[in-house]
């Protein structure tokens, strides 16, 4: 079965329909929300699978942050809806961090699901992992550039670190039109993903990333917000916006301010070929459920870039969890601890026989209580008389942070309190022991784009007939 | 007295990207929405003391048809970096919403 035409006899656009069943593939949607937007009749559906928003971690490891399970709920009840329209299947930034690996694991899930639910179809991987040596060739060639707030960078970062770019519409299109059914890409621009086959079929730019910016986080945009899917329809000078689940409902508000969610600039939204430019959008209801949108321009720009991301690792961390009740303890401890730091120092030399360098440790306490979430931008003395004590030690090796982490938790339960004549015990542990090793510890070191390039040459297409 | 929390139906923080720090207040109607804006509170220089960001480093942007303004400006320590505390940047906006704020 396919979708009927939406095209009118002189071949002019005049409808296309684009389905975000969910704000990210594992997050979960609700089945009844998704069978209303496939009762519309899409033209694609589309989701993303990741994003940098929870941290270094995803790509500096390459482990996804949901589940494989979660995954697999989701992935099964899109291929089966896919299949019954007979539209393309998107999904962008697979395994979190769009990483090669990740695109993999979401791939292997695809291909027993297909075999459990005899689903037959062309599947597209895209991959979007950069080669160090690429990186330092564009690199020489200064073609690597800067956003805002960027990192210093350097020409062995790349070696030590792990790069994805970011693509845009073209290589997903590529693979619509190599006639792939299902296509799980690599990093991807969000937005991207709903973009590119209303783009491909001549829909309007400024209408069309608008249209995706809209709906890219599922119904986030929806009241209340929900993590269920909204539905566009795209006509030749609008587009109409649609919530899916019950009991939400969409205002014109709602959804112009859905521009400003994540973004630093709700006006002027970079994409690689160009900036979609909403000053002049405007927003009218439809209906409670409904909201039509018109007037963002897209201003292509003098070159195509794609952004990098890129993460590395800066070593391995033990932590321990510990609490403080005592208000002479409490008051005590910003004082105490530069002291336990020059005595932990001391203690490093000589534990390890000088074989580690304290400089290469780092021992952090964090004070909940007294002013630990707005680390240095907490404008008045908070007066805790209950601390929380997280102790982080950051060392170059799991074994190393580990064997620090006891003595350090031992020493920070026997501090000396000048007030008191005699031992107490300084801080109340949950647990026994006190250590636990959280593993490695990332950092995102790029903030940059990749200059003139082809939209597709920094991503790699592997088509197979499942 | 009027706090900055009054005006708003919403006060967030998020990271925009992992290097960009971004604030959105969202106010209750037209009504508190323009006398926001008029009161000039949410300025540069206020988010450049409490968040030790380069006044030209930092975006105010009133948008009429969210009736939201939204500030942007360098995160203060890059998202998971080893002493930042909050990878999603969503308790930031903390000590700005019992601010008080002069009516124009």
């Amino acid at each position: 079965m396919t979708s009927a035409p939406r095209y009118d006899e002189r071949h002019h656009l005049v409808e296309l329909r684009i389905l975000a069943p969910t704000g990210a593939l594992g997050a979960g949607f609700d089945a009844d929300a998704f069978a209303r937007g496939l009762a519309a009749r899409p033209d694609v559906i589309a989701c993303d699978a990741g994003s940098t928003d929870s941290g270094p971690a995803a790509l500096g490891s390459g482990t996804p942050k949901l589940s494989a399970q979660a995954v697999t709920r989701d992935l099964r009840l899109l291929l089966k809806a896919r299949a019954e329209l007979g539209v393309p299947l998107i999904i962008g930034s697979c395994g979190t961090s769009g990483r090669d690996v990740g695109v993999d694991q979401v791939a292997s899930l695809t291909r027993a699901l297909a075999a459990e639910e005899h689903l037959r179809f062309k599947l597209g991987l895209i991959y979007s992992d950069q080669p160090a040596q690429r990186l330092k060739d564009l690199y020489d060639m200064g073609r690597i550039r800067p956003l805002a707030n960027a990192p210093e960078i350097d020409r062995e970062l790349f070696e030590r670190s792990h790069t994805v770019a970011m693509m845009g519409v073209e290589p997903l299109q590529e693979a619509l039109r190599n006639g792939c059914d299902v296509i799980l890409a690599g990093r991807a621009s969000d937005t991207a993903l709903f973009a590119a086959l209303p783009q491909m079929r001549g829909a309007d730019p400024g209408l069309t990333w608008h249209m995706a910016k809209t709906i890219e986080c599922g119904a986030a945009c929806a009241i209340p917000p929900s993590a269920n899917g909204l539905l566009a329809t795209v006509r030749d000078d609008h587009f109409d916006v649609t919530t899916l689940a019950a009991g939400t409902r969409l205002t014109p508000r709602s959804v112009a301010a859905h521009t400003l969610y994540e973004n630093a600039d709700p006006y002027h939204i970079a994409e690689p070929s160009g900036v979609l430019d909403t000053t002049e959008a405007t927003y009218e209801p439809v209906d409670g459920r409904t909201v039509r949108v018109r007037g963002a321009r897209y201003l292509p720009a003098d070159g195509y870039t794609n952004k990098l991301e890129g993460a590395e690792l800066v070593g391995y961390q033990t932590i321990v969890i510990g609490g403080v009740r005592d208000r002479v303890v409490i008051d005590a401890l910003p004082k105490l601890l530069p002291t336990a730091e020059r005595y932990f120092d001391a203690k490093i030399l000589d534990v390890f026989d000088g074989e580690v360098d304290p400089a290469d440790i780092d021992i952090d306490y964090r004070l909940y209580g007294a002013g630990a979430v707005l680390t240095g931008s907490e404008p008045d003395s908070l007066a805790p008389r209950e601390l929380g004590v997280l102790i982080t030690v950051t060392a170059p090796d799991q074994e190393t942070a580990h064997a620090i982490a006891t003595f350090v938790a031992h020493a920070s339960s026997h501090l000396p309190i000048a007030e008191y004549d005699g031992l107490v015990s300084t801080l109340a542990y949950p647990y026994s022991p006190p250590e636990t090793d959280r593993g490695a510890l990332y950092r995102f070191t790029l903030n940059h784009v990749a200059t003139g390039v082809t939209p597709t040459e920094l991503f790699r297409t592997v088509i197979e007939e499942l | 007295m009027t706090t900055l929390l009054d005006y708003c139906s919403l006060i967030r923080s998020k990271n925009a990207g992992p290097f960009t720090l971004t604030f959105d207040f969202m106010c209750h109607d037209q009504a508190a929405y323009d006398a926001l804006v008029a009161t000039r509170f949410l300025n540069e220089n206020l988010f450049a003391t409490l968040y030790g960001a380069d006044p030209d480093q930092i975006l105010v942007v009133n948008h009429p048809f969210a009736l939201a303004v939204k500030v942007s400006l360098p995160r203060p320590a890059v998202q998971g970096d080893p002493h930042d505390t909050d990878c999603y940047a969503g308790q930031q906006y903390a000590p700005l919403m019992d601010m008080e704020v002069a009516p124009a």
